[in-house]
């Protein structure tokens, strides 16, 4: 079985990746606010990395995209967030279904310990209420797409944590992709891996971009260069909560930034 | 432990292998006794005995045995510690002093407990013959001998009404602990609260709601159904407070996982957080049944024992193993008396078989074909 990159056309019934928009959002822990007034667009086809230094609300943002914020007792929020155009919040979608479509990869690796390989990719279906006619095809398209199947194809039944970390990350990656989402959010997938796994996460990002909507959250200035085709730098001043500096083409947040502080960022001269 | 060659000091000059692996009389014993650590402790132990007795049984009046061993330990460990401090130093002296204490106090335990089972084995074995399993007191005359007739009323039910209790009270508890940690709502505190208050319940106290609750009104009739009620509301705290410790340490961020996958929160329950905490799970089943499994007194105000074995739970007196030991142990007839230690023996040798079950239960691996038990009620499409 040799390991093909799957086109966004050869994907059988699973649907486009969708455009994610942000308007204005504010988050808040209790009355302590750490997100002011972000307005970002993540469009189909692209990868999106937001950077800036720790504490600066980026992870907040990522978890408001997908309802996992209200997950934190008194957390607050306001803004809007639309999915294709209808508003994630009071759009009528159950909060399921806007975690199934848009999915999530954690920080640190989090493989079913109960289950075995097999099992864990099938979770998120299972999880979901999803019926699954084709398991054992869900699974190696799963794995082959998390770039994981040639190495664990002989020992699919044993248990997930058996993997080294960056399989379980990749594992985690094949996971969120076996339900279908449009958009997959990426809470720093890398901080926790070696060099050389980083490496194959990244090369994974880059072709499962031509099948959803990625955005990632990373502190590797590198990596951000490496995968994304958009940027946006976050910043929170002391005391204050976290705002959006610059947004725009990653090569330009770069190379040619408007905001001093982008420029001072990006080179390692604060943060 | 200090760390010492096992043979003299080697030369570093003359040493023969310095390029590969050091040859095995080189090798450091880093762990372990070392022979100045064994002789002081003999030394203290000697010493202090020697002083106890000095002191204890010539110089004063004193006299009985319990008194002199408690005065020989406390004189050894002050032996120890001055050792220990003219030989290593003063916090060397206090860990020696520490290690002294717990190991003692894990001895006295053990001691205490490995005494308790040789007793009850010595007094029960003599009279257990397979027959204890197989027939019952019904008939039997006060002047058999004590290997005549034999327990299985009170072990069927014992066992039945163990049985019944923790049916009832391993789903209840376990989704009462699952409210308690995972709907969080306002009401938490007070069940947590009624919770530990429960666990306080004296199981006679147990025995008599029962029985002024359902018994008197005719509601249920004088059964081993009626126990196993009253042995729920001794079971029923120890399972929730011990299911709910166990729930609370499966990591948050596999039930992340599972949100952020599109779970619902009763799918993420059942497939993620009670399978995750299976073992702890099974081991709240285990403690649930120690608690109540040698309760007399919900069977003598419930049940009420019969020398008949009765297979029906739900109607007519039954006997259980506690009940059979008080019966018989308060009786005047010499064989009872022993029938009563037999009957102890069987109920720790039963106790036992039901611990090792579990753990051989609680050992099975991951990625296992499992059967879920609520699958009806994971077939339905995303709500």
């Amino acid at each position: 079985m040799t390991v093909v990159a799957l086109k966004a056309a050869d994907q059988p019934a699973g649907r486009p990746p969708a455009a994610l928009r942000a308007y204005d959002v504010n988050a808040w822990f209790g009355s302590h606010q750490v997100l002011a007034d972000v307005s970002l667009a993540f469009d189909p086809y692209h990868v999106t990395a937001l950077i800036g230094p720790s504490g600066c609300g980026k992870s907040t943002f990522l978890r408001a995209l997908n309802r996992m914020h209200e997950l934190v007792r008194n957390a607050g929020l306001s803004g809007t967030i639309e999915l294709d155009g209808v508003d994630i919040y009071r759009g009528g979608l159950a909060v399921m279904e806007v975690r199934r479509r848009i999915g999530m990869v954690f920080q640190k690796p989090n493989p079913f310990p109960t289950m075995s390989i097999f099992d864990n990719v099938l979770s998120g279906t299972q999880l979901s209420g999803q019926a699954v006619p084709d398991k054992q095809g869900l699974v190696e398209k799963s794995l082959q797409r998390a770039g994981l199947w040639g190495e664990v194809k002989d020992r699919l039944r044993s248990p997930g944590g058996s993997l080294s970390g960056g399989q379980q990350q990749r594992l985690c990656i094949a996971r969120a992709l076996a339900v279908q989402p449009e958009v997959l959010l990426m809470d720093e997938p890398c901080s926790a891996l070696d060099p050389s796994s980083t490496r194959r996460i990244e090369e994974t990002i880059t072709e499962i971009s031509s099948e959803v909507t990625v955005v990632i959250v990373t502190h590797n200035m590198q990596q951000a260069q490496r995968v994304s085709n958009r940027c946006a730098f976050f910043l929170a001043d002391a005391g204050q909560p976290g705002h959006v500096v610059e947004s725009g083409p990653t090569a330009k947040l770069f190379d040619d930034p408007e905001d001093q502080r982008t420029l001072d960022y990006v080179h390692g001269r604060f943060g | 432990m200090t760390v010492q060659h096992a043979s003299p000091a080697p030369d570093t000059a003359t040493r023969p292998h310095s390029g590969g692996p050091p040859p095995r009389s080189d090798r450091l014993r880093l762990r372990g006794w070392s022979r100045a650590d064994v002789a002081e402790l003999a030394g203290a132990l000697l010493g202090s005995f020697a002083l106890t007795w000095l002191v204890y049984e010539e110089l004063t009046t004193l006299s009985g045995g319990l008194g002199f061993v408690v005065c020989w330990f406390f004189a050894f460990l002050v032996t120890y510690w001055a050792m220990a401090r003219n030989r290593l130093g003063a916090g060397a002296a206090g860990d020696r002093l520490a290690a002294a204490t717990v190991a003692s106090v894990g001895l006295l335990l053990v001691v205490g407990l490995v005494a308790m089972l040789v007793y009850v084995v010595a007094k029960g074995y003599h009279a257990l013959r397979p027959q204890f399993f197989t027939k019952d007191q019904y008939g039997v005359s006060p002047l058999a001998k004590p290997t005549a007739g034999g327990g299985l009323a009170a072990i069927v039910g014992s066992v039945e009404q163990v049985g019944l209790a923790t049916v009832i009270s391993l789903p209840l508890g376990i989704a009462t602990a699952v409210f308690l940690t995972e709907v969080r709502g306002r009401i938490g505190r007070p069940v947590r609260l009624l919770t530990d208050a429960m666990s306080g319940i004296p199981s006679v106290l147990a025995g008599l709601f029962i029985f002024a609750l359902l018994i008197l009104s005719h509601v249920l009739p004088q059964s081993g159904f009626a126990v196993s009620l009253a042995l729920t509301i001794s079971m029923l705290p120890t399972i929730t407070r011990t299911s709910e410790v166990v729930l609370r340490v499966v990591p948050g961020d596999l039930r992340e996982a599972s949100y952020a996958l599109g779970g619902s929160e009763w799918r993420t329950v059942r497939r993620i957080l009670l399978p995750t905490a299976r073992n702890g799970l099974i081991t709240a089943a285990i403690l649930g049944v120690a608690r109540v499994v040698g309760e007399a007194a919900p069977g003598i105000i419930d049940a009420g024992s019969s020398p008949k074995v009765n297979w029906n739970p739900f109607k007519g007196p039954q006997e259980n193993l506690p009940l059979m030991i008080y019966e018989d142990i308060k009786s005047s007839v010499p064989a009872d008396n022993i029938r009563a230690w037999t009957a102890a023996l069987v109920l720790v040798f039963l106790v036992l078989v039901l611990f090792v079950a579990a753990r051989a239960i609680a050992r099975r691996r991951p990625g296992g074909t499992r059967r879920p038990v609520f699958r009806f009620l994971d077939r339905k499409g995303p709500s």
